[in-house]
């Protein structure tokens, strides 16, 4: 598949070394390009610097021809603007954003954007590691 | 009418100044702390820190019976942010989003902002309607009856120069507005004349413009 990541943080170059190593075609977008620094050495894919909410970037990066496309920078509302981009102007077939704010993922949710809210995962997790039955 | 307005900038401020003074009622939502006191210690209780993103705020600042959300901080993802979770959780009536990049028009639009504002592309149509060269002037668009206000210069050599509008063949999808001609207006009636260096305002649709153009030899 050709996959297009947006933010490249922690998430953003674990989730690219892990899709690269796994065969898939991957380029990553950041703002600033010392980010790209996070990538294993290894890493056989593209990296474009850039605001991913301006389609030109996007464009570089080959939103046109994405199977899949990721919205992992810090800024929920980046991801946000960024997702809707790739699904309703690029029909990316796969969209996946992140978003921290439980209230706001929610909402996303519900307008047909698939969101992953780390801070809910999280927070189950350790509800579940704390108090949750074995 | 009550007004949310999300964003303290100079926009956003001069925004909540005015429609204060109008006697809307308003409510500027600031989040950074520096620039919330300055806001407050002019504006008093008409500005609340918090983010215009963030559900809690919104409810608290009572979004459900606003009648507009107005959007205007310098960050396109966060008006649009602003405005999606207005209409959507707070069934606001009509969103107004400021954009920084005028090629979000489209996107903005598409996802259900009512209205969208770019100083840039407003900035840019001006310098454009400055330069000497052009003849054929966009002015407006009607986004929802798929139509455009143009200026046209007339230049000397254009074919219609002389002519009267009802020996003129318009095209079907556009209309004349108005004449100006040495900073007088003009109705355009059967009867009114074309001369060079006229100022004419009309209203076309997009396949029109084209047509028009020739018509008028407006085409650079």
């Amino acid at each position: 598949m050709k996959i297009v990541i947006l933010g490249c943080g922690r998430v953003g170059s674990t989730l690219a070394t892990m899709l690269d190593q796994a065969g898939h075609t991957v380029t990553v977008i950041d703002f600033s390009s010392e980010a790209f620094q996070r990538l294993s050495p290894d890493f056989g894919g593209e990296t474009i610097p850039g605001n991913g909410v301006d389609e030109e970037v996007l464009i570089r990066a080959g939103i046109k021809e994405a199977d899949a496309f990721a919205a992992v920078t810090n800024g929920d509302n980046r991801n946000i603007m960024a997702s809707q981009i790739a699904k309703e102007i690029f029909k990316v077939k796969k969209v996946v954003c992140r978003i921290y704010d439980p209230i706001r993922e929610e909402t996303y949710h519900e307008l047909g954007l698939e969101t992953i809210s780390p801070t809910k995962v999280g927070a189950q997790m350790f509800f579940d590691a704390l108090v949750a039955p074995k | 009418m009550y007004i949310i307005i999300g964003g303290g900038g100079e926009v956003g401020y001069y925004l909540t100044k005015n429609l204060l003074t109008q006697g809307h009622e308003v409510l500027l939502l600031e989040k950074g702390s520096a620039r919330y006191q300055a806001l407050n210690d002019e504006l008093g209780p008409a500005v609340v820190r918090g983010d215009a993103c963030e559900a809690r705020t919104m409810a608290e600042v009572g979004a459900s019976r606003a009648d507009v959300v107005i959007a205007v901080t310098g960050d396109d993802e966060d008006n649009l942010v602003i405005c999606q979770m207005a209409k959507k959780r707070y069934k606001v009536g009509r969103t107004i989003a400021r954009l920084n990049n005028p090629k979000h028009e489209e996107i903005f639009l598409k996802l259900g902002i009512d209205l969208t504002v770019s100083p840039t592309r407003s900035i840019l149509s001006l310098v454009e309607s400055d330069l000497p060269s052009s003849r054929f002037v966009p002015l407006m668009t009607l986004k929802n009856a798929g139509l455009e206000i143009v200026e046209l210069r007339i230049p000397e050599k254009s074919p219609i120069v002389g002519k009267m509008l009802r020996d003129i063949n318009l095209p079907r999808s556009s209309n004349l507005v108005l004449i100006i001609r040495d900073k007088q207006f003009i109705l355009p009636t059967a009867e009114a004349q074309i001369n060079a260096h006229d100022d004419v305002f009309a209203l076309v649709n997009r396949e029109g413009e084209e047509e028009l153009s020739k018509v008028f030899g407006t085409l650079d």
